[in-house]
């Protein structure tokens, strides 16, 4: 089962190896992994998208737990919440393409941010599926190159994760 | 008051009232030994070889109450060191350990000496910290202690600049430590820990099964005392003998691979299975799917939550310190009005007594030849059960283990989870310094003994005088056994030509050496090592070649489906 693993760590230096070592060591599944500091500058926060029985999860989340850099540690995709991930996408845009491609970003409300004679960058965000739906739902020799940031997320309502 | 780094450091270890450093010079670390030169506080034990310093830091731990300290330097140093500590991380040994690095401005320059120790030691340390400042040595040492000693220790790591530790700085040591990511749990549940009260008094069939958990959280009277008080059997892992008194009644010896018929079958047949800072190894519970496939129900105390469901579900988790889940326990029980279920417990003690009288212990001893574990229960008699016992890995270290009988904890050190040859010496040199007027001996083998026996040399310069009982069997037994069994007798590399005589190459250390070849002869020879008060004996037992050890559970199988000695094959 895929599961959304959220936590708070020391913004220190090794502490993204710290987490990436344990999967690695472990032999855990790492989809996705994202990192960036939050408000508080001195702590960062990190997405993993993971996957694994019930019992392979309840000890990824206890061994995270077990590093002492880490403060906080949320299985989000336990209950409700939102997921979002951004992609750059680089598409070839000349001729008749080049109007489908408008089209098609704007059906999937992507946003062009860049354009040269020939190509665009389109700006997507959403979950994975609506990502993916879009890379099939455009004529795969029209790709250039694509950039995805990985999944960031975030619990509903009152499901807080801060200190 | 303003200190070089390298002040602060050895301020440091006197705040945290280290007696004994274990180390190895160079570079890196000069301002290092520059500082502690200039005191006499904390003494420094010159090891000959880097891995050594940390097995006797290590061991110095494992036999008091303490945080093992070593000091090695960059490069080389480190990665020496690298054996030691992923040996003490894997038995959860409290330790810090002080590494130089090259200067920061060297750092990622591929620099002479250079290595990323942060980096290499990573997995095998509770945690590790790089200091950048001379002004956060103190609170990185501090945290070091810390970190090391509560909730399940382990090994921790600072690595040091050598420009860092020539910067002055302002030193101020602090009292206490505050982490906000670091708060391990130590108070157990009340609720869960009635539940498991309750779980016990009705059981039919209890057994105990305690570990190295005991041990760390020096839990031994008051477990001892609950286990008398409830009349349960009990059995100790490897880890944990000495947690309750082996000539007790109610103990029945080692569980797994090399353990008891008893042991394993009342772990395997309990109704109710209470652990106690024990992890459910493999070579304790065999095949999880054969274990977990008899229906018990398993409390399991531990202050690692992640010991617990790792290997086997278990019904009531006690996440906290061993001491004070028991004495909660035992306060619980005093109170409750619960009866216990005795008339089971009869029945189920008069099972265990049929299993027991199998003795599977029993070995045929020879006139002619020495038997390792006559060996071993005579160095028992002669120490009159009461000495600091070291080995190393191997066959032995199973005869130690098994005819060795602990009464007291912290009296047998060994390497149990990374199962490190090479351990046996420089353990008996920490736990001798750590009790000078002790007895001190290591059950070693001739292919263990030879990888750290340059520290024959550190015993003459510390006069320690450890006895060291080779059980030498000219083969490296362990290896040879398994390839008896499972590789059609194949002896692949595990007989060594050219062994030294070791009596001379301990004379040529300046010890005594002694070699002993017919079994008439131990007990006398044993005597007469213990008898030398200063010296060092090295005692060279030509022991029988085709010993093996048994009971035995192989690798894969059940616990039950057991080979009691050789007749069962
Ligand atoms: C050749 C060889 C053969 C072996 N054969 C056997 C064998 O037959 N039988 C056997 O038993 N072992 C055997 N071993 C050892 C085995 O590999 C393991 O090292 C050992 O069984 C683990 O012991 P333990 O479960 O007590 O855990 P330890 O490794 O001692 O772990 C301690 C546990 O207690 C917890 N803990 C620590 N401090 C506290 C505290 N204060 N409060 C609460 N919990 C705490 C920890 O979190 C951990 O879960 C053998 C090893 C070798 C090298
Ligand atoms: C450093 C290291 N290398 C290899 C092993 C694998 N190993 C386990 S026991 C053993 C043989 C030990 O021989 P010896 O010390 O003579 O003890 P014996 O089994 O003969 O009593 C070996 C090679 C190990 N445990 N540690
Ligand atoms: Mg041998």
């Amino acid at each position: 089962m895929r599961h959304v693993i959220a936590l708070l760590i020391e913004n220190e230096s090794g502490a993204l190896s710290r987490v990436s070592g344990l999967f690695s060591a472990r032999g855990y599944n790492i989809e996705s992994l994202t990192v960036a500091p939050t408000e508080d500058a001195s702590l960062s926060r990190m997405t993993i998208v993971t996957s694994g029985s019930d019992d392979i999860i309840e000890q990824i989340t206890k061994q995270l737990n077990k590093l002492v850099d880490v403060v906080k540690v949320v299985d989000i995709s336990e209950s409700a919440h939102v997921e979002r991930e951004l992609m750059l996408i680089k598409v070839r845009a000349t001729g008749k393409d080049r109007e489908e491609m408008k089209r098609m970003a704007d059906i999937f409300r992507g946003r062009i941010i860049d354009a040269t004679d020939s190509s665009y960058i389109i700006e997507l965000t959403g979950n994975q599926t609506k990502l993916d739906s879009f890379i099939g739902a455009i004529d795969n020799a029209l790709i250039l190159e694509t950039v995805r940031s990985g999944i960031v997320g975030i619990g509903r309502g009152d499901r807080i994760l801060k200190l | 008051m303003v200190l070089t780094g390298a002040e602060i450091v050895i301020r440091c270890l006197q705040e945290e009232k280290v007696d004994y450093v274990f180390g190895y010079p160079g570079g890196a670390v000069l301002f290092i030994y520059d500082a502690l030169f200039q005191q006499e506080k904390v003494r420094h034990v010159l090891v000959r070889h880097e891995q050594a310093a940390i097995h006797a830091a290590d061991a110095y731990a494992r036999s008091t109450e303490t945080v093992g300290v070593a000091l090695v330097t960059s490069g080389p140093g480190a990665t020496n060191a690298v054996t030691g500590i992923a040996t003490a991380y894997c038995d959860s040994i409290p330790m810090v350990i002080i590494s130089g690095q090259v200067p920061t401005a060297a750092i990622g320059q591929d620099a002479f000496q250079e290595v990323d120790t942060v980096g290499i030691t990573r997995p095998c340390v509770k945690h590790n910290f790089l200091v950048k400042d001379a002004a956060d040595i103190a609170s990185t040492i501090k945290k070091a202690f810390h970190l090391a000693k509560t909730g399940r220790p382990g090994p921790v790591l600072v690595d040091i600049p050598k420009d860092v530790s020539a910067q002055s700085a302002e030193y101020h040591y602090p009292k206490s430590v505050e982490m906000r990511s670091y708060n391990p749990v130590v108070k157990g549940h009340q609720g869960q820990i009635k539940k498991a009260l309750k779980l016990l008094l009705e059981a039919k069939r209890p057994m105990i099964y305690t570990g190295g958990g005991v041990i760390l959280s020096d839990a031994a009277a008051p477990l001892t005392k609950l286990v008398r008080k409830l009349g349960m059997p009990i059995t100790n892992t490897l880890m944990g003998l000495g947690g309750y008194p082996a000539t007790d009644k109610q103990y029945l010896g080692m569980p797994g691979m090399h353990g008891t018929y008893e042991a394993n079958m009342s772990m395997h047949f309990s109704d109710v299975l209470l652990a106690v800072g024990a992890r459910f190894d493999d070579r304790v519970i065999g095949d999880p799917n054969h274990f977990a496939a008899e229906p018990r129900k398993i409390i399991h105390i531990d202050i690692d939550p992640s010991s617990i469901s790792k290997r086997v579900k278990v019904d009531v988790p006690i996440v906290g310190d061993v001491k004070e889940v028991l004495e909660e326990l035992a306060r619980l029980l005093d109170e409750s009005k619960h009866e216990q279920d005795t008339a089971s417990l009869a029945t189920w003690w008069r099972q265990i007594d049929e299993w027991r009288s199998r003795d599977c212990m029993k070995y045929k001893n020879s006139d002619e030849i020495i038997k390792p574990q006559y060996v071993v229960e005579k160095l028992w008699e002669v120490t009159g059960g009461d000495a600091f016992i070291t080995s190393d890995v191997g066959q032995h270290q199973m005869w130690a283990a098994q005819y060795y009988k602990f009464d007291k904890p912290r009296r047998w050190l060994n390497s149990g989870g990374l199962g490190t040859m090479g351990v046996g010496m420089p353990y008996a040199m920490g736990a001798q310094l750590a009790h000078p007027d002790a007895q001190v001996a290591c059950v070693t083998g001739e292919a263990s003994i030879q990888m750290n026996i340059q520290e024959l040399s550190t015993c003459k310069q510390f006069r320690l005088p450890i006895k060291i009982c080779n059980l030498n069997n000219r083969y490296l037994g362990m290896v040879r056994q398994w390839q008896e069994l499972f590789h059609g007798g194949r002896y692949s590399e595990s007989y060594m030509d050219s062994l030294p005589d070791f009596a001379k190459l301990a004379e040529a250390y300046g010890h005594i050496g002694i070699r002993v070849d017919r079994p008439a002869d131990v007990e006398g020879a044993l005597r007469e090592a213990f008898s030398r008060k200063n010296d060092l004996v090295f005692l060279d037992f030509q022991i029988d070649q085709t010993e093996n050890v048994y009971p035995m559970v192989q690798g894969g199988k059940g616990l039950t489906e057991m080979i009691l000695s050789a007749e069962d094959l």
